[in-house]
């Protein structure tokens, strides 16, 4: 099949970028979606051409390293699909592809379609996980959780944290992602000592990071490509609120305060 | 160079214990001045990471993913063993044992296998206390599935993503440690070498993947937990990024490699589709427990799978291996499923598959449970691939997985290099010439929480490294040695392209190093690898500059690295003139076509000393004694 690729090149952060067109013919409809950047890339070398910059990694849909928006949608056309997932039978032969990379402040471009996500990592940081010391955990099935919370802490701890989310939201907000990881310990007995810590952490430093608001559009859950439901932000809300007027003291450290 | 493997004295079961309660420790005042450099962020990387900081040690970690979130550990989808015996079907930290040894085919080292099986159980508590969401039964307790090559049900999983969880649990104390200042972490940084003063590890040399700056950085120890080398046969399961540089950098500094020949070939993956393909994907090795392999009896039978009759279908793991059936160990099941396809009865295009059906299992169990145990299995494969597990059987064909050999390791998890450690899948040390489904997870874990956090200190405490600066003659050196290389990479101005280059190395290694092997195969590809290493210093393109993001740059020095590094694979394969788990020799196997060992001439590690580009390696053998267990031939039937 043939395809026409317009890329968005842009060679560095403080440069300006522009959309490149490239034609392709010989596209295999078994080809991935990388796998057709790569044949081009492999095309632009051959030339001496630059090729084009783009995260991937395991192309196997869950390392959450690849992504780009295509045809205004991160991630493409297919419902819960990576890009690399992605395989060029979902598109007709001849199509027209607008490639970007994710469109956020704070997703600042590195280089072509690479972004930087380094506000995911320090959103964690600010509170993401349960404070459990190597060597201190007690025998496992000491610890009884419900078959339904488990399954449903599973369904939130899915996200891959490729940031689809924030590129499909007209506010670039990342509310889903961390809806995601509130939710994921907050269903679980073992996270519940930092519940409350945990959430205020994470919404600061979301803040901080110049995410947006969330408005309730939607995107977010409809662009996710592990289905992640907006369920878990309406969850993100209510423990939000609870924490905040919650009597008890908040701890001075989201991060447990042994540092 | 002297192999010392330090394996403790006294009983198997006492072992780690009495070594652990023996070891040196570092005054926690003392912790803070010790700074250790920890290479990876995958399982064994992150979860050392952090443990390392929770004892007080200030630690760096570097990664080349974007964020230590997606180091490859996150793919791995089965499951974690541990020696639990929740399902009273008589598991025991002797039976985990027995089978990691008996599956690696008696070439691993009962003392470190041991410990391996006895901390298991340790891991799932603290994964659970972590908020790792394991599958529950409706009680609230843990629940467990079967894996290949055991009779006790003893695996724990997360859906069909325990590896991502696993891994995010460990990310999640790692960016703990990372808040509260304790760790640095260097994303997007890339170590291309090993620096070591005075016979120690002292430090690296990294490249900064966005800048392109190649920097020093100095430590009191070195961890390398860089995962393994599939990727030299260009298509495998592992990610694109990786690589062997770090290890095998290391080795070019004096580190041991133990075993490069053992590779394995994981039987459940999706067949490839054509020239463009730029990896494989693996099905996870659980949907052998509910999935029948078979091809039908006849040569050239190109009915579809529902019109072939049940007496036409050879199902054959089953038929051989009455015992194990669908659940033989991975070794054995992709030699049977090649010997299928070489006897001309593979299903699909080109004839290089196996149909995995799950038909009966549909059927007795209802598509909802099905749905529930493998339903982000069945639709990836039907992204892939366009087709329905649920409508068709799956189409699978072994492909590269997981590296047995690595840097050779004593009983505390260090190299031959003083102060340099490796961990995880970098290392050798406890799956012998096989392993089993999900033990590469719990041995990551297992080096990671349990092991180097103690005997690191071991040796910090005994060696008191004084400290070294970056700006130290040393590092000069070694720094411009790297920005030279890069440098050389840049100028070539050839007309072939970096994956040009990996793609021919890789189809060398598949046809003749894959596998089965020869010994004429064997000695040709390494002709032929020679041949390549020379053109592509010659011939290669990178393109761009040095002191940007630029990929193809990346990736011409990890192809530069799996040149050299290939060559030491076919040669380890090639001294080993026996059959042995993944190593399967032509020239020796039983009459039923049976690995046949030889365990007077080779029972033993190979440890292979780097002696110079160009340059025959040196070989150091570790004998393998084995006191608890009896030496037999593997038997699945």
């Amino acid at each position: 099949m043939r395809v026409t690729l317009h890329v968005w090149r842009q060679p560095g952060p403080e440069l300006a970028g522009v959309f490149v067109r490239y034609d392709m013919t010989d596209v295999s409809p078994d080809m991935s979606f990388l796998e057709t950047l790569d044949v081009l890339n492999q095309q632009l070398l051959a030339r001496k051409d630059d090729p084009i910059a783009f995260d991937h990694d395991c192309r196997e849909g869950i390392c959450g390293a690849c992504g780009m928006v295509i045809n205004g949608r991160p991630h493409g056309p297919q419902r819960a699909t990576t890009t690399c997932q992605l395989h060029m039978r979902s598109f007709a032969d001849g199509a027209e592809l607008w490639i970007e990379p994710w469109r956020a402040r704070a997703f600042p471009v590195i280089k072509d379609l690479v972004v930087d996500r380094g506000a995911f990592d320090r959103i964690i940081r600010a509170g993401g996980f349960i404070t459990a010391r190597t060597g201190s955990a007690p025998e496992a099935n000491s610890l009884l959780v419900p078959k339904r919370d488990a399954d449903l802490a599973m369904d939130a701890a899915a996200c891959i944290g490729c940031g689809a989310c924030v590129a499909a939201c007209p506010n670039a907000s990342a509310m889903l992602f961390v809806a995601a990881k509130v939710s994921h310990l907050g269903l679980l007995p073992q996270g519940q000592p930092e519940r409350a810590t945990r959430v205020v952490g994470m919404v600061a430093q979301m803040d901080a990071e110049g995410f947006g608001a969330c408005t309730n559009h939607g995107e977010c859950m409809a662009a996710c490509p592990k289905e992640i439901s907006i369920d878990f932000i309406a969850q993100l809300n209510r423990d939000y609120w609870k924490a905040v007027v919650s009597p008890k003291p908040q701890a001075a450290s989201a991060n447990g305060g042994d540092a | 160079m002297e192999l010392r493997s330090r394996i403790p004295d006294g009983p198997l079961e006492a072992k780690w214990e009495r070594h652990r309660s023996g070891i040196k420790l570092v005054n926690p005042a003392n912790k803070l001045k010790h700074h250790i450099l920890v290479v990876g962020s995958g399982l064994a990387g992150a979860s050392a990471a952090a443990s390392l900081a929770e004892l007080g040690y200030r630690v760096s970690c570097f990664c080349f993913q974007d964020s230590p979130r997606r180091a490859h550990s996150i793919a791995a989808q089965g499951g974690i063993n541990a020696a639990k015996n929740y399902q009273n079907d008589g598991d025991s930290v002797f039976r985990l044992f027995y089978d990691t040894i008996k599956g690696g085919d008696f070439r691993s080292r009962e003392a470190n296998v041991y410990r391996l099986a006895e901390i298991s159980a340790r891991i799932i508590d603290q994964c659970t206390a972590q908020g790792v969401p394991f599958a529950r039964e409706y009680g609230g307790l843990l629940a467990n599935r079967s894996f290949g090559g055991v009779q006790v049900s003893r695996t724990f999983y997360a859906r069909g993503q325990t590896g991502q969880q696993l891994l995010l649990g460990a990310y999640q104390a790692l960016s703990r440690q990372i808040g509260i200042g304790t760790v640095t972490m260097y994303p997007r940084t890339e170590m291309l070498d090993l620096v070591v003063i005075d016979g120690r590890a002292r430090g690296i040399i990294t490249r900064d993947l966005v800048s392109g700056a190649v920097s020093a950085h100095a430590g009191d120890a070195v961890v390398l937990a860089t995962g393994g080398y599939s990727n030299v046969y260009y298509l495998s399961t592992n990610a694109k990024g990786c690589n062997v540089t770090a290890i095998w950098r290391a080795h070019k500094r004096g580190a041991a490699f133990a075993n490069p020949g053992f590779t394995q070939i994981h039987p459940t993956c999706i067949p490839q589709t054509g020239a463009h393909q730029s990896k494989l994907t693996l099905m996870s090795e659980s949907l052998r427990n509910d999935g029948r392999i078979w091809v039908p009896k006849r040569q050239g039978d190109t009915r579809p799978p529902h019109q072939i009759p049940e007496e036409d279908r050879d199902y054959y793991l089953e038929r051989l291996y009455p015992s194990y059936g669908n659940l033989a160990p991975r070794d054995i099941a992709s030699r049977r499923a090649k010997d299928v396809c070489d006897e001309g009865r593979g299903v699909g295009p080109g004839g290089h598959g196996v149909y995995l059906d799950l038909r009966d299992a549909i059927a007795r169990l209802g598509r909802r449970v099905i749905a529930e145990r493998y339903g982000n299995l069945f639709e990836m494969y039907q992204r892939i691939t366009g087709e329905d597990p649920f409508q068709v059987p799956m189409r699978i064909y072994p492909a590269p997985h997981y590296t047995m050999g690595g840097l050779w390791v004593d009983y505390n998890l260090m190299t031959t290099v003083d102060g340099l450690y490796a961990i995880g899948e970098a290392n050798f040390s406890d799956h012998g010439a096989n392993r089993l489904g999900a033990s590469a997870l719990m041995q990551g874990l297992a080096d990671g929480y349990f092991i180097l956090p103690y005997t690191i200190g071991d040796y910090l405490a005994q060696a008191k490294p004084v400290k070294v600066d970056p700006e130290h003659p040393a590092f000069h050196q070694i720094r411009g040695e790297v920005a030279e290389r890069v440098r050389r990479l840049l100028a070539a101005s050839g007309r072939t392209t970096v994956d040009a280059f990996h793609r021919e190395l890789g189809r060398v290694m598949w046809d003749q190093c894959g596998m089965s092997r020869n010994a004429t195969g064997l000695k040709e590809a390494m002709g032929r690898i020679g041949q390549l290493r020379d053109e592509f210093w010659r011939d290669v393109y990178v393109g761009g500059r040095g002191e940007e993001l630029n990929q193809s740059l990346e990736h011409a020095g990890r192809v530069a690295d799996f040149f050299e590094f290939a060559e030491l694979m076919c040669q380890d394969a090639l001294h080993r003139e026996e059959s042995c788990g993944c190593h399967f020799r032509e020239e020796y196997q039983t009459p039923e076509g049976e690995a046949k060992r030889d365990d007077e001439r080779f029972g033993y590690v190979a440890a292979w000393e780097f002696a110079g580009l160009g340059k025959e390696p040196v070989l150091h053998k570790e004998p393998l004694a084995f006191e608890a267990v009896h030496l037999a031939q593997r038997s699945y039937k």
